[in-house]
């Protein structure tokens, strides 16, 4: 009996991705439009009449924080859709009654939800380079955070698929936590340029960690340190795997 | 060789207070075809559900070829294939892509050919670009076997396979059913068509209120509980049993234009040629006769309801 259930993992992760590509308009269409939208007015109409930040044009500044906005709702929304709907439809027997182990569900769904997140992020680079004159100072670290993000959030939507009973608590997290603690948490502007006490306040908005660390690996500066940004999205990343790992351990909201 | 299944001491109670299964006790020998016959809310389902894996058991132990469920999941599992009673697929999913998942899911490498003969043989083959969405009722049931059949399972458990079915698909499925018996598959049913579990089934089960109330060879049980009847319908209508007559239980219905003799099926004829001739001799003329056997309902009814 082999120890790993490969081909289960595969067919899961398949699956998943040729679903991303039935739905190709909403996927990628959709995040690419509303990022040129963004750098339109952004960009374009409010950033034309400020002055750069940090020493970086405005346009160029927000590109991280787009694509982490980006990134995080569309790992969310992935991964929470993708074991959500089984669970509404009936069709999550099979993979509950097939060979795969927890984990090897896991490493599949997240696996396909965070691939579909980088391919976003990615398009939204390069999409941003038809607006913006962009410099990526460490790239091998804007793609570890780009990954390690990805995947991060990937988990924390497959953890409210699994908890959500119903399509409103499935958008609730997503659109009252997420998206205001994104838009507040440094998209757009260097929490430096806050007046206090909203300048403390946003260093207890995780999001501002994430926005920062993946800022320092395109332009060399965030608001709080690297190994602050690393060492939280790191610590979310462990708190979702333990979630998981209890999840499945229990069958909570999976099984009778 | 350990028993394909071996069910010990399974409870399943739920936090409301309610109690699926109180206690079962079951095995099923590799190669037969098992019918567990229940009433609504007996259990059925839970059963089957706890050995597949998606409910979880409260107390007990269940291994599938002499290897624990829980334990060994990633053995047993690939050895067992469900058709649940409610028709679940991916409706956006084409049949050959959602069957072909299925195959990778339980941890085969694909099988182009085995999945092919499959889908032929369960008409699907022409439909198999067909997205399940534009399928009927029934294609979508036969699309849920050919999942359940995709990774060559050993035990298939077939969940009220024929609630709903036109009779065609449910002739094919009765085909297939001895085709996988005779390929050595061991298959357990759940079914409300009791004719069909009396024909198909080897041994059946029957289960009420979350325990198994016996468990027979089919013949067997049809022995030892069935009756036989036979109706007469006379000529001349009678108003009283004639004395004559009062060597046989008989009774008279439809105001005496019918005679009724009931006997029990194991014991052949039970006298009847005596009693035609005795009908004889009276002069009591009859235009019609019919003779019928007790079902395995009748059966079920008189286990589950005591009088």
């Amino acid at each position: 009996m082999p120890l790993i259930n490969r081909h289960g993992v595969w067919a899961v992760y398949r699956t998943e991705m040729a679903r991303a590509l039935r739905t190709m308009w909403q996927s990628i269409v959709t995040p690419v439009i509303t990022t040129a939208l963004y750098f339109v007015v952004f960009g374009g109409a409010i950033g034309s009449h400020m002055q750069q930040v940090g020493g970086v044009d405005y346009g160029a500044f927000i590109v991280p924080g787009l694509i982490m906005l980006t990134i995080l709702t569309q790992s969310i929304s992935n991964a929470s859709i993708a074991i959500y709907f089984p669970k509404f439809t009936g069709t999550i027997f099979e993979i509950l009654s097939a060979p795969l182990s927890a984990f090897e569900a896991v490493v599949a769904y997240v696996g396909a939800a965070a691939t579909k997140s980088v391919g976003i992020g990615l398009i939204i680079l390069v999409t941003a380079t038809f607006f913006v004159r962009l410099e990526i100072q460490h790239p091998v670290w804007m793609v570890a955070f780009l990954l390690l993000t990805c995947v991060t959030f990937s988990l924390f939507g497959f953890i409210i698929g699994i908890w959500a009973r119903n399509f409103e608590q499935l958008a609730i997290i997503p659109s009252l936590v997420v998206t205001p603690l994104t838009f507040l948490g440094g998209a757009f502007y260097s929490i430096d340029m806050l007046p206090e006490p909203w300048r403390t306040i946003s260093l207890f908005n995780p999001v501002v960690y994430l926005v920062s660390g993946f800022r320092w690996s395109f332009h060399g500066a965030g608001d709080v340190s690297v190994a602050a940004s690393l060492g939280f999205t790191a610590g979310f990343m462990v708190l979702c795997l333990a979630v998981l790992w209890w999840m499945f351990r229990t069958g909570y909201r999976l099984k009778a | 060789m350990p028993p394909i299944l071996s069910i010990a001491g399974v409870e399943k109670h739920y936090p409301s207070g309610l109690t699926a299964l109180a206690g079962i006790d079951l095995e099923v020998r590799r190669g037969e075809i098992f019918a567990l016959l229940g009433p609504n809310g007996a259990g059925k389902t839970t059963l089957i559900s706890i050995v597949c894996g998606t409910v979880t058991m409260t107390a007990g132990r269940v291994s599938v070829g002499g290897h624990d469920i829980l334990r060994d999941f990633r053995r047993t599992r690939a050895t067992i294939g469900l058709v649940p009673q409610e028709i679940a697929i991916d409706i956006f999913a084409t049949v050959w892509n959602t069957v072909r998942f299925s195959r990778g899911l339980f941890g085969l490498p694909p099988n182009p050919a085995y999945i092919e003969q499959l889908l032929r043989d369960l008409s699907l083959w022409e439909k198999r670009d067909s997205r399940i969405i534009e399928l009927s009722g029934g294609m979508k049931r036969r699309v849920m076997i050919a999942k359940a059949l995709s990774h060559e399972p050993e035990l298939l458990f077939l969940d009220e396979p024929t609630a709903g079915v036109d009779v065609n698909l449910r002739r094919d499925m009765w085909a297939l059913v001895r085709k996988l018996r005779d390929k050595g598959v061991t298959i357990v049913l759940t079914t409300h068509y009791i004719e069909e579990a009396e024909e198909m089934a080897d041994r059946v089960g029957v289960i009420d209120k979350g325990r198994i109330l016996l468990v027979e060879d089919t013949a067997a049980l049809m022995r030892r509980f069935g009756k036989r009847r036979l109706k007469l319908v006379l000529h001349q209508p009678l108003a009283t049993l004639p004395a004559a007559l009062a060597d046989w239980p008989l009774e008279l219905q439809a105001e005496g234009h019918e005679l009724l003799y009931s006997f029990d099926a194991n014991a052949g004829g039970a006298g009847i040629p005596d009693l035609l001739r005795r009908l004889d001799a009276l002069g009591i003329g009859f235009k019609d006769l019919d003779t019928e056997r007790s079902s395995l309902e009748d059966i079920f009814i008189r286990l589950v309801e005591p009088a």
